[in-house]
This record gives C-alpha cells, structure tokens and sequence, in this order.
C-alpha cells in the first residue's frame, strides 16, 4: 500500500510528485502520459523563468525533475475508478490493475470537448482531429473546417489558412478569442466563416466527406464538402473517475476549497479538473505543489 | 539488440510526434521517419494499411499503433 496516489502527469500531477518525494512519501504517480494538455501547447510565454518555451519542452524538464526522485511511476496506463474503501483508497485503471493508498491527489487536467453528433466518433482520426497543430499538415491542398470560436479555433484557423485549399470556420455566436488573432485570419480570402451555426453532423464512409451545419436562427441545414474537421470547442474535466465519490460543480469540475481539499477527506483535487478559476500552466503546478503538501499534513495527522 | 522493422509517421508541426522518436532514440531502437505532410506516397501508405489519417502513427513490423503510448510501444518493441 502506497502513502499517496498522484493521478495525473501534467504540471499539476508532476509538481506534487516532486514535493511528495521530497517529503518523503511513498508515492505512486499514474498517468495515460506525461505532459497532459501542455504538450500541443505550441508556445508558453508566462511560465517564469522561460521567457518563450515550446510547451513539449517545458513538459521534458519536469519530467527531468521527477526523475531525480526515486518515486514509482507507471505511465501509460489510466486510472478510471478512484474508491473509498474503509481507510484507504483503491484506484483502479484501464488496463485492469489497481493500486492502493491513504489518501490520493487527482490531477488528471481536462481533454478536448467533442461535438456528439453522429458520425464524429466513427470518423476519429479519418479527417475528425482535436489536435490541429498535430494533423493540420495532412491536410494541405484539402478543404477544411473549423469548429469553435476561441483561441484555439483561431490558432487552428490561421495554420490551416497557410496549407489548405478553403477554411471553414463554423461557430456558434461570435470569437471569443484574442482579437490580435481574429484580425490575423478574418480578411483571409480562403477563409468562409458561418457565425450562428452549429454542426449537426459528419459523413462520409471510410474518411470524412461532409459536415453537415444549421444556421441557429433559421434553422437551414447547409452541407459542406470538406477533408478534415477540426474540433476546439473548449474543454472538460477529466473528473468521471470520482463522479459518485466526490462532489463536483456544475461543469464538473471537482469542488475543492484553498487547501486542494475535496468533499472526502485524503483525497484531494489539483489543477485543471479541480474547480479553481484561471487554467494556467504556472497556476496548475503551484496547486499540485499546494495539494502535495496538504496531502503530506493529511498523512501525518493519521 | 531490437531487429524489428520500425517506421514512425510524422508531420513537422507535431509534438506528440517529437516524444515517439525521443522514446525510441533513447531506447536506442532504429526508426525511419516519413513526414506525411509532404511524401504523399507515404501518407496513402499510412493510410491503406491504418485507415487512419493521424500522427504519429507508428508501425512495428506491420502492426500498428496511432498516438503516443509508451505502454503500446514497449509491449510491441519487447522493452523492459
């Protein structure tokens, strides 16, 4: 049996694995990969001591960091189950092995909102991508859309725009982005924007044909011939491995108070899935550090 | 030593793409590298054999693995 469970291999997960070993506990740190959503960040310019980084290289030095310390690690493997069970906690993964600890940090950060509608699941990876930084180049020459309005639509917008034949950017109400962005895209003669309109589904057989769109006050279907899909719609939590555990928000995020505390005692919440506000690189490992250090207190009072 | 037969698909731009081959140099396995963003051939390879249009996509003597997975990659390449 393990002190301390980290769940998690983003600045969150990694940091508390840093103070937790540097206390001293016995730690098991678990995570799908390391790096979570930081990784296909392109470029960081707020995390102190880098003036500009790319965001994989950030993610290496911590690793770096975490291996100076002798803690277990099994990366590649996903925790899908966290329970209470008398004292302790069982955290049971994916691939069908569980492990057990005191008390747990859950820092499993947020992955891509998807669209649900039909079609989108059958077509991952056949022209359906949330990465565009990654899958973007595939697509050269070929007819694209965009989903969303945020930064990360118009990061993917202005890439695709150097590389594709035509860009569709298909969005709900308005940009909520950075304006610096819209004004980079907006004037592109490639790019046909379609504000007011939500998708309602994706063909195609083998790869992806068409995406379906509806003007949301007319309600007119619309059919676009397009290779690739692009889907940034935001973000959600990573919280269905506690759901029934511990209590979460509305958006569902896990509620924690200052001390990364959620509704069970021992187990304690980090970062992006956990209901702080602001989704930083340099706020998620300062809570990974917080929730490390609580947890350590949580252990000594036992 | 590993004798396996092993290509990693690529685009430039892709980070998960960069830890695939930093996984494999560090385990000193040879790879060869195809940027499908370019070499059209090789993208219609990738996607004959995966039905797949993603990276990285990583093929181990013909059997296939899409997306960074350390865990696949170890099992597939009998490392430790």
């Amino acid at each position: 049996m393990y002190d301390l469970i980290i769940i998690g291999g983003g600045p969150a997960g990694m940091t508390a694995a840093v103070y937790a070993a540097r206390k001293k506990i016995n730690t098991l740190l678990l995570a799908r990969e390391v790096g979570g959503q930081v990784i296909t960040t392109r470029w960081v310019e707020n995390y102190m001591g880098y003036q500009y980084i790319e965001g994989a290289e950030l993610m290496d030095k911590f690793e770096e960091q975490i291996r100076q310390f002798p803690i277990d690690r099994k990366i590649g493997d996903e925790a899908i189950k966290v329970s209470r069970i008398d004292s302790f906690f069982r955290v049971e993964t994916r691939l069908g092995d569980s492990y057990e600890s005191k008390a747990v940090i859950v820092a499993t950060g947020k992955t891509s909102r998807k669209l649900e509608v039909p079609g989108e699941a059958r077509l991952i990876g056949r022209g359906v991508s949330y990465c565009a930084i990654c899958d973007g180049p595939l697509f050269a020459g070929e007819r694209v859309a965009v989903i969303g309005g945020g930064n990360s639509a118009l990061e993917a917008i202005d890439d695709l725009l150097k590389i594709a034949e035509n860009v569709y950017s298909v969005l709900e109400a308005n940009y909520t982005g950075d304006a610096i962005l819209v004004e980079r895209v907006i004037t592109s003669p490639k790019l046909t924007v379609f504000r007011r309109h939500k998708v309602v589904e994706i063909t195609g057989n083998e790869m992806v044909e068409q995406i379906i769109i509806q003007d949301l006050e007319t309600g007119m279907l619309r059919t676009l011939p397009v290779k690739g899909i692009f889907v940034e719609i935001g973000l959600t939590p990573n919280s269905d491995l506690v759901k029934g555990l511990a209590t979460l928000n509305s958006i569902g995020e896990i509620e924690v108070n200052c001390n990364c505390e959620t509704s069970v005692p021992g187990l304690f919440a980090a970062g992006d899935v956990a209901s702080i506000p602001e989704k930083q690189i340099i706020i998620a490992a300062g809570d990974g550090a917080k929730a490390a250090l609580q947890a350590h207190r949580y252990l000594q009072r036992l | 030593m590993n004798s396996k037969q092993v290509k990693v698909y690529t685009t430039p731009t892709c980070p998960w793409c960069k830890k695939v081959k930093q996984f494999l140099e560090s385990n000193s396995v040879p790879y060869q590298e195809l940027n499908v963003a370019e070499n059209k051939a090789a993208r219609d390879e990738m996607v004959n054999l995966t039905h797949q249009l993603a990276v990285p996509t990583i093929t181990i003597d013909g059997d296939y693995i899409i997306g960074y997975n350390e865990k696949a990659l170890k099992e597939k390449l009998g490392i430790k």
